[in-house]
């Protein structure tokens, strides 16, 4: 990547970065965890495209500069500036949604992410949500990830609002204040089945739902 | 646009910021030196709050017009995001609170700026409030239709209208008192803050009555008055940098004061409603803007109107 492509790519995402606050004004509440640079999944729920931007927005810089967002690999490589954003701008570790297609395992494209140091911003409901349901069913990736690094701490970030900023179809936000709240990590336990793992993981993100 | 007497308040000011701060620092030294005494934290996180209010209001002064105009927008833009987080709206909503935002805000601001009174006094009263209910009708949702509309309308009352009306005294025309309007404003929020501040500080020290128990736990009957006699003496005492005489500055004081005071009220009843203890997050130790601007925006429409019916050619 050239000097020039690196420089382009930083102003990106500090516009996008304080785009997002204008809208916004994220408030970050670290409720069981602080904000310290450890390695970490942080794993949150997902109304609308601006969820990961909002959440590396609200880390801190050192936090951030660490910190890589798993994303669609069908969405973010179909348009040269999307792919421009996805890959150089947010790093992110593009995934293939489709089992068909691809050519990677997703969990093994995370894992080693992780084992290159970097922090990741995972969505497992895999999908935005507008239903009416707070969450969807969570899907097993975070759970293959949790069994292939379960020294790795899994934080529940709950997402407040972003929904009402952009609600899916539409194209201009509407400035609204958003709360992000951090919850206390959790683990996988070394005989824990699949099923009782994702609903602790569920449970441990909707109980940040109510603001504290 | 400064003139002597800005200067002088401004001076004032700092001064009693420089005491505030080092009041702070000694009760932190003593009473909470590893930051464990939350009060000692909150007051010293609000001075630290207060000088840099007082100085984004002194650059913007320095600015000029567009400065203070722009300056008040973007408090009624970081209001208006506070209000419309906590009222009632859906997804047909989505085009009305975007033209909130984007038109009717900047819209009143322009007016304002161009001088156009007939427009910026009626401009959201009328205008906004026949229109934007149909954007919202548009969209077909009728549940709690009137409820969405009506928030929606308070919120830019709130938040655009009546805090438009502080950089709207720039446009006053006061004979004998040319060039020297950003007075009324620097005096309009000293006096109403003050009056904040010291029903604070009297209602720490003496409070023992509450006004309305089921809105606010710390308004006392004994920090209203000995905050808003104690403001309007001080308002007063500073007749000679505005156009009134010291009878009409006294009078003028207790009309903003208790203004403010019931701007303080009124506010807190829609966030115990919405059981939130503050607007926001962005102002350290004193919430969001809305937590400190209320009084202002209660007082500004008012003291805007009498000023102009009373002293301005306008």
């Amino acid at each position: 990547m050239s000097l020039l492509r690196i420089l382009a790519a930083r102003t990106t995402g500090q516009a996008i970065s304080t785009f997002a606050r204008f809208i916004t004004a994220p408030r970050a509440l670290w409720q069981g965890i602080e904000p310290v640079p450890h390695q970490r999944v942080y794993f949150a729920n997902h109304t609308s495209n601006g969820d990961f931007v909002l959440l590396w927005t609200a880390l801190p810089t050192p936090l951030r500069r660490q910190t890589r967002p798993v994303a669609a690999l069908d969405y973010w490589l179909t348009s040269p500036l999307r792919a421009f954003i996805g890959r150089e701008v947010f790093n992110a570790v593009l995934i293939d949604r489709r089992p068909e297609a691809r050519t990677e395992d997703p969990v093994a494209q995370m894992t080693a992410a992780l084992d290159q140091g970097s922090s990741l911003i995972i969505f497992p409901e895999g999908q935005r949500n507008s239903s009416e349901a707070d969450l969807l069913p969570f899907k097993s990736g975070l759970y293959h990830l949790a069994k292939a690094r379960p020294q790795v701490d899994l934080v529940p970030v709950w997402i407040a609002n972003l929904n009402r900023v952009m609600p899916k179809g539409e194209v201009i936000p509407v400035p609204l204040i958003c709360t992000l709240t951090f919850g206390a990590p959790i683990h996988v336990d070394p005989d824990e089945p699949k099923d009782a793992f994702l609903a602790r993981a569920t449970e441990a993100l909707l109980a940040l739902k109510a603001p504290a | 646009m400064t003139s002597p007497h800005l200067l002088w308040l401004l001076a004032g000011v700092g001064g009693i910021l420089v005491l505030a701060s080092i009041v702070g620092e000694i009760l932190r030294t003593r009473l909470s030196p590893a930051g464990e005494n939350p009060v000692i934290e909150n007051l010293n996180a609000r001075i630290n709050a207060w000088w840099v209010m007082v100085i984004c209001l002194a650059l913007a002064f320095i600015a000029g017009k567009p400065g203070v105009v722009l300056l008040f927008a973007l408090c009624s833009f970081a209001a208006l995001r506070e209000f419309l987080t906590l009222t009632t709206h859906n997804r047909a909503d989505h085009w009305s609170l975007v033209a909130c935002f984007f038109l009717i805000l900047p819209l009143q601001y322009w007016f304002l700026a161009t001088d156009w009174y007939g427009m910026y006094s009626i401009f959201i009263p009328v205008y906004a409030f026949l229109l934007l209910p149909v954007v919202s009708a548009l969209r077909g949702s009728t549940k709690d239709f009137l409820i969405r509309v009506s928030e929606t309308q308070w919120a830019l009352m709130i938040c655009v209208y009546c805090a438009s009306h502080v950089p709207a005294l720039l446009y006053l025309q006061i004979p004998g008192f040319e060039g020297r309007n950003v007075i009324l404003i620097a005096y309009l929020i000293f006096v109403v803050q003050l009056s904040d501040v010291l029903q604070y500080v009297w209602g720490k020290l003496l409070g023992r009555t509450k006004v309305a128990p089921n809105l606010s736990p710390s308004k006392t009957w004994e920090g209203l008055v000995g905050g808003t006699l104690s403001a309007t003496a001080i308002g007063t005492a500073l007749y000679w940098m505005t156009p009134f005489t010291p009878v009409q500055a006294a009078g003028m004081c207790l009309l903003i004061t208790l203004m403010g005071f019931f701007g303080g009220l009124v506010m807190s009843a829609i966030k115990r409603d919405r059981g939130i203890k503050d607007w926001g997050h962005l102002i350290a130790g004193h919430g969001g803007f809305l937590d400190r601007l209320d009084s202002v925006i209660f007082a500004a429409p008012i003291f805007f109107h009498v000023t102009r019916w009373v002293w301005s050619t306008t």
